[in-house]
C-alpha cells in the first residue's frame, strides 16, 4: 500500500518544510519515500503543490489525480484548486486562511465564498481548522506547517515519536520547540 | 547509508563519489541545485560561471588538464553552450567530463520545452537519462566511467520532475582520482580543418562502438511480463508508464544516445504491442520505426506538455480518474499566477515604465513578470540578453526617434551572461537606445545565487566585483545614471531624459532584492481614509499586500513589510509607514 499526500499553498507558505517533514518521517519508519517539490517561477506568491508518498514501494513521484490520501492545504482556495487530487474517502485537511490571488486583488475575479459548504458536501473527510491561530498561538505564523502535519500525524500509519523526531531533525534549532508545541496543537486538535 | 535526496543533490554526490575535481555552472531551474548542493563539498572546486557556454568550456579543458570535470544547465542554456558542446564531441576528453542539461517539459519555469535529446544527436555525444535520484547518483558516476572509456564528452538528461523529486539514495565514500597526465597533443585538441577531419572520422567510430556497448549495457533494461503488451520508456515518463501499465514488459533506455537499433529489435521479438512512451519528442519511436519496429506513440500522446499517470491511463486506456470535484464549475476558480513580492524593487522601476507609457523591450528573471497585471509594463522577451538587442532592433527598425518611446531592461546576472555584447553592438552600431540594468545584487529567480556584480562568489566569499559605470565608459557609454527604482519622482526625470537623449545610454537601477537577508525593511504601511481619494494608483503596482476591500484600500499587515513603495507612489499622502 502506498500513501499519497498531496501539500497545497502559496509559494512562501512553507510547504516544502511540511513536505520534508513528511518525508523525513516516512524515511525513519522505514518506507519507500518519493517527494517532489516545485522550485522556481512558481514560488513567487504562485499555487504551490508537492507530493509525498511512501509505502513499500513508491513508482511515481508525481500523484495520478484522485488518489490521493490526504490533501493538506495551507489556504481555502488552494484546497478547492487541488480537491480533485483526492481519492474516493480521501481526507481534506485545511487550514481556514484566505489569502487573495492577484486577480482578485485586481477585481477582475471574485473569492469564491462557498468553498467550505461546497468542499464539506463533496470530500468524504473534511477537516477545515484555523492553523493560523494555532501557529501564533505556538509562537510563530511561520509553524502552520507544522500544526497541519500534526493533525494529519494523528490519523496517519507512523508513530508520534517518529513525527517528532522528524521535526527535532529538519527544523533549524532555533525554531525546534516552537514547532512541535505547532505540531501537537494540530495533533490534538478537535472541532 | 540511506538519505532521500534530490535527484540534483544525488548527482553533485555522484561527482564527489567519482572524485570528480572541477565543476563550473551557471543557474537555470531546474538544474540550480546541483552546483549549490556540489559547492558543499570541499573537495570539489566549484563555481559560478558568467553563463553555460564558459562553464562548458571550463569543464570541458579541466577534462583535457587532466581532472574529472563537471558542468551544469538548463535546456536553454545548453543552447547557449551548443557552440563548445559539439566541437568538445570532436576533441573528447583526457580525464572523465559530463554535462548535465535539465529539461523542462511542462516550462514550470522556462519559456520553451525544447528536447535535449536533439542536441544528444546533433553533437553524437552519448546521453544517460536517471529516472530517480539513485540512478541520478548512479548514471553520474557511470558517466565518468564512458566518458573515458570512449574519450566522449557525456550528456546527463534530467528533467524538473526527477530532478526536483526526492528518493531514497545509498551514499558511497569518495574514490580519489587522481589527476591524467596532461600531454601536449595538437592534432587531438586544437580543431582546425586538418585535424577536425580525422576526428570526425572517429566520432562516428565512436558511435558504433557505443551502440555496441548500449545493447549490452545494464543501463538499458529489458523486463518480460505481458507478452501481449509492453512499453519502451526513459526518464520520468518510465516511472508514469510502470504506474500505468503495471503488467506490462517493458524497455527502459538509460541511454537515450545513442540508441542500439539490436536492442529495440530484440524487445519487439518477445512483445506484440509495443507502445512508446517519451515527453516531448518522438526520438526513441523515430529509431523504432527507422528500423522497422511497429509501435505507437504520438499517434496517441502529445509532443506538448508534461505527461502524468493518468493522461497515460486515460490516451491508452480510455479510463478517466475518479473527481470529487465533477460538475464544478471550475473556471469560477481564480488562478494564482506568481507575482513580484512584497518590498521587490522591480515593481518601482515597472510603475514608473508604464507610467511613461514606453515599450519595453524585456528579458528573462523575476522582473519578468511585469508582464502581468496589473503592471502589464513589458512588450517583449525571448531570451537571455535579448532585453538590449531586442531594444536595438527596434531602434534599427523603427529609427532614433521611436527610441524617446523606448527602453531596454535586463537584470544583472542577466547582464553579465549576455548583455554586454549586445551593448557593445548597440554603441559600435551607432544606435541611441536607453538599457536600464536592473540591479538587485542577486541572481533572483533561481533562488538566490551570487554573480560578477554583486562581489561574492558560490561561497559567500568576496570576489572582484565589476564596475557597471567603468564597463560602460570603456565600451563607449558617455551616458550612465544610477536611480533608486523606488525615488519614483526621480528615477522618472532621469529616464525621460535618457530616453529623449539621442545617444547610447545606460542606467543602473539599484535596490537589492527584498529577499536578501541584509535587507532589512521595518514597520508597515497604513491607510489614512480620510486622505485616500481611492485613486487606486497604489493597486496598480500590483503589490500582494494591497487590496480593494469593501469599498476601501486595505493593506494586508501580514505581507507588508515596510518597503515604502506605495507612500511614493501616492499623490494625496493617503500612505503612512508606521513601526510594527
Amino acid at each position: 500500500m502506498v500513501k499519497s499526500i498531496v501539500i497545497a499553498g502559496v509559494g512562501g507558505q512553507g510547504t516544502l518544510f511540511a513536505s520534508t517533514i513528511i518525508g523525513e518521517a516516512a524515511t525513519l519508519k522505514g518506507f519507500d519515500v518519493k517527494v517532489s517539490e516545485v522550485h522556481g517561477m512558481a514560488q513567487r506568491g504562485g499555487s504551490v503543490i508537492t507530493y509525498v508518498r511512501y509505502g513499500e514501494e513508491v513508482i511515481s513521484p508525481i500523484i495520478p489525480v484522485g488518489e490521493a490520501d490526504v490533501l493538506i492545504a495551507f489556504e481555502q482556495l488552494e484546497a478547492l484548486r487541488w480537491a480533485h487530487y483526492l481519492k474516493k474517502g480521501g481526507i481534506l485537511i485545511s487550514n481556514t486562511q484566505k489569502i487573495d490571488p492577484m486577480p482578485v486583488i485586481t477585481s477582475s475575479m471574485q473569492y469564491p465564498d462557498d468553498i467550505i459548504s461546497e468542499l464539506t458536501g463533496r470530500v468524504d473527510n473534511c477537516i477545515f481548522m484555523d492553523a493560523s491561530v494555532l501557529a501564533e498561538q505556538s509562537g510563530s505564523i511561520r509553524t502552520v506547517n507544522s500544526v497541519l502535519i500534526g493533525r494529519m500525524a494523528r490519523d496517519s500509519d507512523i508513530e508520534k515519536e517518529i513525527w517528532l523526531e522528524a521535526l527535532k531533525k529538519i527544523a533549524k534549532p532555533a525554531f525546534i520547540d516552537m514547532n512541535i508545541k505547532a505540531f501537537e496543537a494540530g495533533y490534538n486538535y478537535t472541532v | 547509508m540511506k538519505k532521500l535526496l534530490l535527484a540534483n543533490e544525488a548527482v553533485a554526490r555522484g561527482l564527489y563519489e567519482a572524485g570528480v575535481k572541477v565543476v563550473s555552472a551557471y543557474p537555470g531551474t531546474p538544474s540550480t541545485e546541483i552546483t549549490e548542493a556540489t559547492s558543499k563539498y570541499d573537495e570539489i572546486y566549484t563555481e559560478w560561471a558568467p553563463n553555460e557556454k564558459v562553464a562548458l568550456e571550463v569543464a570541458a579543458s579541466s577534462a583535457i588538464a587532466g581532472a574529472r570535470s563537471f558542468c551544469a544547465m538548463k535546456h536553454v542554456g545548453l543552447n547557449v553552450a551548443s557552440d563548445p558542446l559539439f566541437t568538445t564531441s570532436y576533441i573528447g576528453v583526457n580525464a572523465g567530463f559530463v554535462i548535465a542539461v535539465a529539461d523542462d517539459p511542462g516550462m514550470h519555469s522556462s519559456q520553451n520545452e525544447q528536447d535535449s535529446r536533439h542536441y544528444a544527436k546533433a553533437a553524437k555525444v552519448m546521453m544517460l537519462e536517471p529516472s530517480d535520484s539513485q540512478e541520478a547518483k548512479d548514471f553520474t558516476k557511470k558517466a565518468f566511467e564512458l566518458s573515458e572509456r570512449f574519450d566522449t564528452p557525456i550528456l546527463l538528461r534530467l528533467s524538473t520532475r526527477v530532478s526536483h523529486s526526492r528518493s531514497l539514495t545509498t551514499l558511497e565514500d569518495r574514490v580519489d582520482v587522481p589527476l591524467k597526465d596532461y600531454v601536449k597533443n595538437p592534432k587531438k585538441n586544437v580543431m582546425m580543418p586538418a585535424m577536425a577531419k580525422v576526428r570526425h572520422e572517429i566520432v562516428e567510430e565512436r558511435v558504433i562502438k557505443q551502440k555496441e556497448y548500449a545493447f549490452l549495457s545494464e543501463l538499458n533494461k529489458i523486463c518480460i511480463k505481458n507478452k501481449d503488451i509492453g512499453f519502451i520508456s526513459s526518464g520520468i515518463a518510465f516511472q508514469y508508464a510502470r504506474e500505468a501499465l503495471p503488467d506490462a514488459s517493458y524497455l527502459k533506455l538509460g541511454i537515450t544516445y545513442p540508441i542500439s537499433e539490436e536492442l529495440l529489435k530484440k524487445f519487439a521479438s518477445s512483445v506484440k504491442k509495443i507502445y512508446v512512451i517519451e515527453e516531448l519528442e518522438p526520438i526513441i519511436e523515430t529509431a523504432c520505426k527507422a528500423c522497422g519496429i511497429e509501435v505507437t506513440g504520438k499517434q496517441l500522446l502529445p509532443v506538448t506538455g508534461e505527461y502524468s499517470v493518468e493522461l497515460l491511463r486515460n490516451r491508452l486506456f480510455g479510463q478517466k480518474p475518479y473527481n470529487c470535484m465533477e460538475g464544478y464549475d471550475m473556471s469560477k476558480v481564480p488562478g494564482r499566477p506568481p507575482v513580484m513580492c512584497p518590498g521587490c524593487p522591480h515593481r518601482g522601476i515597472f510603475h514608473i515604465l508604464k507610467r511613461l507609457k514606453l515599450t519595453v523591450t524585456g528579458d528573462i528573471g523575476c522582473y519578468t513578470l511585469a508582464t502581468l497585471q496589473p503592471l502589464v509594463a513589458m512588450d517583449t522577451s525571448l531570451c537571455m540578453g535579448s532585453g538590449i538587442t531586442s531594444l536595438h532592433g527596434f531602434n534599427k527598425a523603427r529609427g532614433d526617434e521611436y527610441m524617446k518611446k523606448c527602453v531596454g531592461v535586463i537584470g544583472d546576472s542577466t547582464f553579465v551572461h549576455s548583455g554586454i555584447t549586445g551593448l557593445i553592438d548597440i554603441v559600435y552600431n551607432k544606435g541611441v537606445g536607453t538599457v536600464i540594468v536592473l540591479d538587485n545584487s542577486i541572481t533572483g529567480m533561481t533562488g538566490h545565487q551570487n554573480n560578477p556584480l554583486n562581489g561574492l562568489d558560490i561561497h559567500n566569499n568576496p570576489a572582484k566585483q565589476i564596475d557597471l559605470v567603468m564597463l560602460a565608459k570603456s565600451i563607449g557609454i558617455e551616458r550612465v545614471r544610477i536611480i533608486d527604482p523606488f525615488d519614483v519622482e526621480e528615477a522618472m526625470r532621469v529616464i525621460k531624459e535618457e530616453v529623449n537623449a539621442m545617444e547610447p545610454s545606460l542606467i543602473i537601477s539599484q535596490r537589492p532584492c527584498a529577499l536578501l537577508k541584509t535587507v532589512k525593511y521595518k514597520g508597515c504601511v497604513t491607510v489614512d481614509r480620510d486622505k485616500c481619494t481611492k485613486c487606486k494608483m497604489c493597486m496598480s503596482l500590483g503589490c500582494p499586500a494591497i487590496s480593494f476591500k469593501n469599498n476601501k484600500i486595505e493593506i494586508d499587515t501580514s505581507l507588508c513589510n515596510g518597503c515604502g513603495l506605495c507612500v511614493n507612489v501616492c499623490r494625496f499622502g493617503a500612505l503612512k509607514k508606521e513601526e510594527k
